[in-house]
Formats: C-alpha cells, structure tokens, sequence
C-alpha cells in the first residue's frame, strides 16, 4: 500500500510541473512588459521595477525563483490590485468557494445516493423516471443557462431568495447557487448509483442474505451499500474537479466574490500574475484530491492489488 | 448439354427471386437503415438541419441588420409588429437575427474547433496505438496529464495571454477537447494492429506512416462518426462558457454565450433576451447528443 501510495504521490508531480511549466512560458510569450502601463514611468524607475521584480534575470533564471518561491507557497503580487498580494486574495476567496463548492457536493453525495438507491429497488417507477428526467436535464442544459433560470423563476417572480451576492456566508445567499451545483452533480451521482446498486443487488450473495431471511432494510444497507458506493466514490474525484470549474460560472452568474470570480476579474483585467496564480492553485488543488480520491479507492476495493 | 442449360434456367430463376429481396447491404448502409429507424435521432437531425440553415440563410431574409437599433422598439416583448418575433433588446437591437447571427458564430467555431480536435485526436491516438511500448507510454501520460487539470481555467489563462480573437478562441477550444478522440483511437488502433491485414501490409514492406493513414485510419471511421458528434457540443459549450464569462467572441460580434449573457443582466425587466438564446443552445445540444446517441446505435460494431 505504502509503496502504492508513493508511486502514486510521485506520478503527479510531472503532471504539475508541465502545467505550471506550460503556464509560465505562456507568460512569458506574451507581448508586453507588466509595466506598459497609461502612465510610462522614467527609464530608471523601470530598471528599478524590474530588478525588484527579477525581470531583468535570463527567463530560466526568473522560471527557477518562480519556482521557488511557489515551493515557499508564494503566490506572487498582483499587477492590477495594488498593495494586494495573490495569496491574500486568495486568502479572502479561498472560504467562500470551499463552503459553497465543498457543501453543495456533500449535499449532491448524500442525496445523489439516496434516490439512485430507491430507484434502484423501484425500477420503471414514477421515482425511477424522476431521476432519470433529473439526470437528462442536468446533463444537457449548461450551468450557465439553468442559473439564470433559477435566478429568474425563484428569485425575480417568487421572490423567495436573492438573486446573487454574498453577506459573510448568510445561508439565505448561498441557497441558489448551491442548489444550481447540488442540481447538476445530483443527476451524475444517481444515475451512477442506480446502476451499480442494480448490478450489486443480482449478486449471489445478496440472493443469499434475501433467501436467509434477512429483511431489505437491512440487505441494501448492510451489504449491498458498500459495494454499490464503490463506483461514486471513483466519480468524486472529477466531480470535484468539475465543482472548481463549476465555481467560476456559479460565482459570475450569482456575483459570488470567490475564487471564479477572482479569475474571471483577473482574466477580464489582463492580470496576468493573479491568473497564473489561481490556475497553478487549482490545478494543485485538482490534482491532489484526485490522488486522495485514487488512494481511498485502492483502501476501500479490495479487489485492487498494488 | 440438357441438363446444363436446364441448371443454368434454374440458377437464373432464383437468382430473379433472390435479388430483389436481398440487395447487397455495404456496412454503411446497413448502419443508415438502423439509424433512420430512431425517430428521436432523425427528428433531431431535421431539427439541427432547420437550426443551422436558419442560421445560415435567416439574417438575409429578415429585414434588421444584427447590429442596427429600432428606436421606436426599444426592449419590446416578443411581437408580429416589425418582424421582432423574438423581441428587441434595450437598445431596440433584433434579437432574432442576433440570436441567428450569434448561432453562426457558436455553429462555426464547433465545426472548426472539432475538425481541429478530432484531426489531433486521431493522429494522436493511431501513432499512439500503432507504435506501442515507450512511445504509447509517454503519449498516453500526455493524455492523462490533460485530463487532470481544470482545462476550463487553463482555457481562461490561454485566452487572457493570447487575446480574443476568432482564431485564437478556436485553437483554445481544439487545445482541450482532443483526448477523448486520442483515447478512444487508440484503444481501437491497438486492437487492429495485430489483425492479418495490417500483418500482410507490414510483410510487403509499407512504411509505417502508410500503414497508419491508409490501412488503419479508414477502419476506425465508425467511432471517429460516434465520438465526432459527442465532441461538438462540447466544444460549442466551452465556447460559450467562455463567451458567457465575456472571454471569449467580442461586441460587436455575438455568439449564443455572449446573448445569454447579455440576457441575464436584463431577465428583470425582459426575461425573453435570456430565454431565446438560452433555448436555441440547449435544443441544439440536446440535438446533438440525440443525433450521438443514435450513431451509437447505427455504428455501434458490437450490434452487427
């Protein structure tokens, strides 16, 4: 396991270098310098900049300080917020999306699994073409346009939320938005469950546990969930990778000042340094839980060997 | 001699009866009958044919320019009055013809942004597939290496760098929707490699990059078809994702993602301007997984 692990844990570390590699020569191809800004400053104020900014250094040389100070978790500064560092924006952000992002999909998680459980055993019922209605919908109208929806019919005409913005984690303003990412990670969630619980439920030895007598409360519960639970749990790890994605058109649609928002700001605003910040992030952050999630698979599934 | 000829009558007699009820059935016909067979798949692709040749002929006929104002119908509801049938938005702008206009652009950089893709994907994955061992290995890492990172925010890097323009918006697209294509190509290349015609092909002395193009390529036609028609929308998706969060098509020009966009900031007082465009993206996406979905059927070699 351990031995897995580290494999594992090693295979991802090329993946991050190309990607911040990639990143930061994209940077670099880019015409003009951070500081051709309206106003030009003298020559000399310029030189100055640069060599605060180790600008002036041979690109490999500026690529190995930006490593190394991403290793020292050092974002960079902002070219456009002024006296404002990434890693403090980043800082104030960073909450909102995890407690919107990381709560919508614990929610998505249990009730994903809970109806693609009771469609499972009411194959063809009205439950059962719920879901699957559920799931059509989910898969096929993009975030972008369901959001607005939401915002529209529960916001405009019945008036029962607010149509965006953020209050220091005020529930009121985190009800549409988490129910625009619970609403299309549900429809994955169950219609995956459904269909392993359906494979795992015409298994010898759940025949066995009905034929024994054993009630189906405690058959589904008791042996046939964990097996069942097996293939959404592989399935967390690009959900939450979709989630952060998800994040930066949430955060647009219902004016959210999170990490999407940042990003889309930083894009809109040419802030090249706060952009290259917040993708390097992610990606770290997308990567790794993909990792935990490969590793709590090989615990869980003892059918893997490593 | 008697007997001969009276062999030959027979054969011909049965081969009379025999020919109208058997007409030769090429692979691809075969798959078109099976195809035409799923009503939602063919009244989906009649439905896209209408979106697209609206599209395409609609902004001629219809009497407002996409980016000209009636200023006697500013934000007017969806009326007959002046042809304004899906209304106007708050500068008196058309948005039928918009929404015709803008489903050009999204039409257009979802057929270029696939054909890029699916090209990348197939020469990918078949030089994948046919090398093998070392050379297989690291192209594949390259593939999974892409599948693991947030492609939607390295999309929003590219373009923030590279700018906006129709082209550059194109290649970002291409640049992420390849691996599925390179994937499937080479699981289906690997299995072709070891069959006795790419053997005989090798024997005669071909040279690799001919085998590839010449006896691989044509043979993975059918799934190249299927997963074709799953990459288009996504790639009209990410465009208009990117157009949505104002990244990607620029005013003057519009795409669908840029309407509804535009149609959000105004859903209070004229929630048509959200509703048309929204609409028009999601029945042609639906269309296209419809129009997938029954590709999958038709071509599908597990069925034959």
């Amino acid at each position: 396991m351990w031995s897995y692990a580290l494999r594992r844990v090693l295979a991802t570390l090329p993946t991050l270098l190309a990607v911040i590699t990639v990143c930061y020569l994209l940077l670099h191809l880019t015409p003009g310098g951070p500081f051709d800004a309206e106003h030009r400053v003298s020559a000399a104020v310029l030189a100055n900049l640069e060599a605060k900014y180790h600008l002036n250094e041979p690109l490999w040389k500026q690529y190995l300080l930006y490593l190394n100070s991403l290793l020292h978790g050092d974002l960079g500064a902002s070219f456009r917020y002024e006296d404002w560092s990434v890693n403090e924006l980043v800082a104030n952000a960073l909450p909102i999306s995890a407690a919107i992002g990381g709560g919508s999909l614990l929610v998505s998680l249990v009730v994903g699994v809970a109806l693609g459980t009771v469609a499972a055993l009411r194959q063809n019922s009205a439950v059962d073409y719920g879901v699957m209605l559920l799931g059509s919908i989910g898969s096929a109208f993009p975030s972008f346009v369901i959001g607005p929806v939401l915002i529209l019919v529960f916001a405009i005409w019945l008036k029962v939320a607010p149509a965006g913005g953020w209050n220091d984690f005020a529930p009121r303003y985190m009800l549409l938005p988490m129910a625009l990412l619970v609403f299309i990670n549900v429809a994955t969630i169950g219609r995956v469950m459904r269909a392993s619980m359906i494979e795992v439920l015409h298994s010898n030895y759940i025949r066995t546990a009905r034929a024994k007598g054993l009630p189906l409360r405690t058959v589904v519960l008791r042996h046939a969930m964990k097996p069942a639970l097996l293939p959404v749990v592989s399935l967390v790890g690009p959900l939450a990778i979709s989630v952060i994605t998800a994040a930066v058109v949430t955060e647009s649609v219902f004016s959210i000042p999170g990490l999407g928002k940042l990003i889309v700001n930083g894009a809109s605003n040419r802030d090249y340094t706060l952009v290259l910040g917040l993708v390097v992030l992610v990606t770290v952050l997308a990567v790794t839980f993909n990792l935990l999630v490969d590793l709590a698979y090989a615990l869980l599934d003892p059918k893997i060997r490593y | 001699m008697i007997l001969n000829n009276k062999n030959d009558a027979l054969v011909a007699t049965l081969g009379q009866a025999l020919e109208p009820a058997l007409p030769g059935r090429s692979p691809w016909t075969a798959a078109r009958q099976r195809f035409l067979r799923n009503k939602a798949a063919v009244l989906s692709l009649a439905l896209l044919c209408g979106i697209t040749l609206a599209c395409i002929v609609g902004p001629w006929l219809l009497p407002h320019a996409f980016d000209a104002a009636d200023w006697d119908a500013m934000s007017q509801a969806p009326t007959w009055k002046n042809l304004h049938w899906f209304g106007t938005d708050e500068s008196g702008r058309d948005l039928l013809v918009r929404s015709l206009i803008g489903g050009r652009i999204s039409l257009m950089v979802g057929l270029l942004a696939t054909l890029a893709s699916v090209s990348l994907g197939i020469a990918w994955g078949a030089t994948a597939g046919f090398m093998g061992g070392k050379v297989d290995a690291v192209m594949m890492r390259v593939v999974d290496m892409m599948y693991a990172v947030p492609y939607l925010l390295i999309a929003i890097l590219m373009v923030t760098l590279l700018g906006r323009a129709f082209y550059l918006v194109v290649i970002t697209i291409t640049v992420f929707s390849w691996m599925d294509m390179a994937r499937v190509v080479r699981g289906q290349t690997l299995s072709l490699r070891s069959r006795e015609f790419v053997e005989a092909a090798r024997a005669i002395g071909v040279p690799t990059r001919r085998i590839i193009f010449q006896h691989i390529v044509p043979n993975l036609m059918g799934i190249v078809v299927i997963y074709t028609t799953v990459t288009v929308p996504g790639v009209i998706l990410t465009e208009s994702v990117l157009s949505f969060l104002g990244l990607g098509i620029q005013e003057p020009m519009t795409s669908w993602g840029v309407l509804i966009h535009d149609g959000t900031t105004v859903m209070e007082i004229s929630p048509w301007m959200l509703l048309f465009p929204s609409a028009l993206l999601s029945v042609t996406l639906y269309c296209f997984n419809y129009i997938g979905d029954g590709l999958r059927d038709a071509l599908d070699p597990k069925d034959r």
